[in-house]
């Protein structure tokens, strides 16, 4: 009964994809600024390759505004609202996730919802609880369109870790018994979070309250045994744990000269592609905890006051093409999974998927097990509040 | 003749005052205003102390404080000690401009690359490491804290390794108006040993030509970002990248607690140089007693030497730092414990191809920009005080160092609101005029002692031949000048090349140069493209001054006194 009259509404409340012609030809000629974090070559040059894609087929460029961290992109839309730049913004497009996108939700920095304009739309799952419809259980409401899947997992050198902890738990004996040889990047970044967030997920006794907006006494409740286990793993941390690589990036940096044995990512593909650039040893492999790892999409978002609204639509919707998501899934491009719900494609792109390269430090979906959904994004800022509390002195 | 002086000098205030001064006004009013709670676009119109109550409760805020001061303190001490006990122990035996030339690299080189370098250099997986490694028996890196040390003693070193030679430079340059070898030969006759001679006679004229950019060099130890996010402490980290940090932030509500830092920043760089202005004062009572006093001071001499090799170890230190740049850049596979990259390849110069061009390009049109408006504005400004016979009133002083006392990160986010307030941003021109804040200061600081020095007696001759004020400047003082404004030039170069906030803040991240994508990269993992960029980002400052060393040398090779060779 209830969904009928949902996507009735979503047809009255959004334009119908008929116009869709409208925003090709509004956005002919445009130059879309996407803000996307920069410090990863291949997703710049994917990046790359989406504008002359769309410069070709819809006469859209982009320009990639590189950012060394995404809340750059939110401090200039804030500064544009504050100095009453309510259009002709400087930012069209945003690779954007949690934190962030809640703080932009919440202020109403954001264009739309324009998602469910996208004829590409209908290759996604959109239900209310997919994981295209949720970033860390703030409902997207068609703000953001997904381009990307991430999963978090370990990288770890095989030719020096015989047996990788199983779980979050092994870590504190795998820890003791190999001193200063893992480490987790600073959790005011964001895979530092994660990092905190999965071993949460694992040992809190009750993983449902953290699907719901924190509370004093839920978190104290929850974090509990986390903080038991932190205080036992840390003093056998890299550096004593004094001191943490500020991202994912650099640690991968540590993992090749070999300061540690272990590291984390977002991206599964991360280590066949960085085997394959030179810049893991090509004995690094993949693992994830026995109970699986947390799991999400990453979005693009439109500003409110965005420039080149048109265009920057344009590029959401190609990225969301079958072609683009099997090219970015491929190894030697990207290696990213694809968002795309399995079940709604034809055969011709399910096809272009089976065909894809693979590698030997490639998981497969198999392995990589099942995904956990993220915490209520309020838990992440009260974790790296409360870990800094304790741990920053 | 006072006419015309009052008027040039009219103008070049007037251009400074609204150029230079008033944006760093607003963007400083539009912070302080958040660091008291007024921020709109968040709905926050009430004024109150409550940021800085936050502030206050942030982690390891006492810890950011402290670090930043002992950091910012020591590295500028020491550095000042290590290059002036350098400069007594070597410059009699040192042509000066070999030793310029010595020095080009460190100044060159911006101050986030050189981070870069010796981050590998001095990590536990880095050269040094790989070349002790055989013969402890490292098969893995040791779990040392060698860099992000809690103590700060990397970025203390860091910071040396830039400023000991920026120091050496300066006070090099000075070192030719004073008549150095007669004091020394005068003092070494009277029976007092050389580093005595250096310290009782020849610095009390040094310091106060030096004294400004040793201000700078404080001001700029005590808020530097790049380097000590790079080298620095991390957990917590120094006060300058604490408030970076807060400023992007994913919740917005942070700007304000940001604010109150960026403000408090500014008040400790303050703070700093007034310590540093007690010191002189007292320093000069208890100089004259001590030189009244009238030892011979013949021991000095061991500690000139010491001196003289902490500086050879922190250049060597340097240079290992820009050389793993350029073989970074040229590596493929580079694992520890290899002291050489197990193979090599030149992908990261062919495939960033593209995007270093571009980056080049902009930087360079930047340099160009920023350095010609700010030596015209800087000639005007110093033309128009000897036309007006008038010296620089300590406001007008106090003006040109504004932007180099106030953090960056502070005042930048307001002067971004102001200057999209007035429709201007997220273009080259407002990067040029943002970049100019930093470049004007440093090129008229490197220009004003020695136009100040000038020898009064070539204008007096000129215009006692009848050459009017235009003809003085023109045929005289720039031709006399040629080296000074071209090493002002080279400084310039190298502001423009390393500014990273304000040409992001400001281009609305859409005007890409080498350093803001050598940041960028340098937060990803690989270390190959980053040397690219960092070597490209050294390499072009190091043209700039190369151009300063070699077109006064041949444009003067038949004017013994200008030509750069020693007068002694």
């Amino acid at each position: 009964m209830k969904l009928p009259f949902l996507f009735a509404l979503t047809l009255l409340a959004t334009p119908a994809l008929a116009d869709w012609q409208l925003t090709l030809d509004a956005a002919r000629g445009q130059t879309v600024y996407w803000n996307a974090w920069g410090g990863d070559a291949r997703t710049n040059a994917f990046i790359a390759w989406v504008g002359d894609q769309t410069e070709a087929k819809f006469g859209v460029s982009v320009e990639q505004a590189k950012l060394s961290d995404t809340a750059e992109a939110v401090t200039r839309v804030i500064s544009e609202k504050t100095a009453g730049q309510d259009e002709g913004g400087s930012v069209d497009l945003i690779w954007i996730n949690g934190p962030n996108f809640l703080a932009m939700k919440e202020q109403g920095l954001l264009h739309g919802p324009f998602v469910a304009d996208l004829p590409n739309a209908k290759y996604l799952d959109l239900g209310p609880t997919s994981p295209a419809s949720v970033d860390f259980t703030v409902p997207v409401e068609g703000m953001e369109s997904p381009w990307r899947l991430a999963r978090f997992v370990f990288n770890y050198d095989s030719a020096r870790v015989d047996a990788p902890p199983r779980n979050m738990a092994d870590f504190v004996d795998w820890a003791a018994v190999n001193p200063g040889r893992m480490t987790h990047p600073d959790p005011s970044n964001f895979m530092g979070a994660t990092f905190l967030k999965q071993a949460l997920i694992e040992l809190t006794p009750d993983a449902g309250v953290l699907q719901q907006p924190v509370t004093d006494a839920a978190f104290d409740a929850a974090t509990a045994p986390l903080w038991d286990w932190y205080d036992a793993l840390r003093p056998n941390l890299w550096r004593g744990g004094e001191t943490y690589p500020t991202n994912e990036s650099v640690q991968q940096q540590l993992l090749n000269d070999g300061e540690v044995d272990i590291a984390m990512t977002f991206d599964p593909a991360s280590a066949a592609a960085a085997i394959a650039d030179g810049l893991l040893p090509e004995s690094v492999r993949v693992f994830v905890p026995e109970s699986g790892s947390i799991g999400n999409i990453s979005f693009v978002a439109i500003p409110y006051n965005a420039a080149n609204a048109e265009g920057a639509k344009v590029v959401a919707n190609f990225l969301l093409d079958p072609a683009t998501q099997a090219h970015m899934q491929n190894i030697e491009v990207l290696g990213s999974f694809s968002v795309l719900d399995p079940a709604r494609l034809n055969d011709d792109a399910k096809a272009k998927f089976a065909a894809l390269p693979s590698a030997p430090a490639l998981p497969t979906l198999a392995e990589l097990g099942p995904t956990l959904l993220e915490p209520h994004a309020s838990w992440m800022t009260r974790l790296t509040e409360e870990w800094a509390r304790r741990y920053v002195k | 003749m006072s006419q015309n002086g009052r008027l040039l000098r009219a103008v070049v205030l007037g251009a400074v005052g609204l150029g230079l001064i008033a944006p760093i006004v607003i963007g400083l009013w539009q912070t302080g205003r958040a660091a008291f709670g007024i921020l709109p676009a968040l709905g926050q119109n009430m004024f109150s102390l409550e940021p800085w109550g936050e502030l206050q409760t942030m982690p390891g805020f006492g810890t950011s404080l402290r670090l930043t001061l002992v950091t910012g303190l020591g590295s500028t001490v020491l550095s000042l000690v290590l290059a002036t006990g350098f400069c007594a122990a070597v410059h009699a035996r040192m042509n000066p401009s070999a030793g310029a030339r010595m020095l080009t690299p460190f100044l060159a080189i911006p101050h986030a690359a050189m981070a870069v370098g010796l981050a590998f250099v001095l990590a536990p997986s880095g050269w040094i490491a790989r070349m002790v490694a055989p013969l402890a028996g490292w098969d893995r890196p040791p779990d040392f804290s060698t860099i992000n040390d809690g103590w700060g003693l990397a970025l203390m070193l860091g910071l040396m390794v830039k400023e000991v030679p920026f120091l050496l430079l300066v006070i090099l340059s000075v070192l030719s108006q004073i008549p150095v070898a007669g004091h020394m030969a005068a003092g070494r006759a009277l029976g007092y040993g050389r580093g005595i001679v250096w310290i009782k006679i020849i610095m009390p004229q040094v310091w106060p030509l030096i004294r400004l950019p040793v201000w700078v060099v404080l001001a700029y130890a005590l808020s530097v970002v790049d380097m000590a996010i790079i080298l620095g402490p991390s957990n917590p980290p120094t006060l300058a990248v604490a408030v970076t940090r807060w400023f992007t932030d994913p919740d917005p509500t942070m700007i304000l607690p940001a604010s109150a830092g960026a403000i408090l920043q500014a008040v400790v760089v303050g703070l700093g140089v007034v310590l540093l202005m007690v010191i002189e004062t007292a320093g000069k009572r208890l100089g004259r007693w001590w030189i009244r006093r009238g030892g011979r001071g013949l021991s000095a001499e061991p500690g000139l030497w010491v001196a003289s090799a902490a500086v050879m170890a922190l250049m060597a230190a340097g240079l290992l730092a820009m050389v793993s740049l350029v073989v970074w850049s040229l590596a493929w596979r580079w694992s520890f414990p290899q002291i050489l990259p197990e193979s090599w390849s030149l992908k990261p110069w062919g495939a960033a191809q593209d995007g270093w061009m571009r980056a080049l390009m902009n930087t360079l049109l930047l340099a160009g920009a920023t350095v010609g408006l700010s030596l015209a504005l800087a000639i005007a400004w110093l033309e128009g005080e000897d036309r007006a016979s008038r010296t620089r009133a300590p406001w007008a002083e106090a003006l040109i160092y504004l932007p180099l006392l106030i953090p960056q990160i502070g005042f930048l986010y307001g002067l971004n609101v102001g200057f999209l307030q007035i429709g201007l941003s997220g273009g080259i021109w407002a990067v040029v005029w943002a970049q100019a804040l930093f470049v004007f200061p440093y090129v008229m600081i490197a220009l004003s002692d020695p136009w100040r020095a000038l020898d009064p007696r070539m204008i007096r001759a000129a215009a006692a031949l009848g050459a009017g004020p235009g003809r003085r400047l023109w045929t005289v003082k720039l031709p006399v000048l040629l080296r000074p404004i071209l090493t002002a030039t080279a400084i310039g170069v190298a502001v423009s090349v390393a500014q990273y906030l304000p040409t992001l803040f400001m281009g609305a991240g859409r005007v890409a140069t080498l350093t803001t994508e050598a940041v960028t990269l340098s937060s990803g993992s690989d270390r190959r493209v980053t040397g690219v960029y960092a070597t490209l980002q050294a390499g072009l400052p190091f043209a700039a001054y190369l151009a300063a060393f070699i077109i006064p040398a041949m444009v003067h090779r038949n004017r013994r006194a200008l030509s750069g060779v020693s007068t002694t």
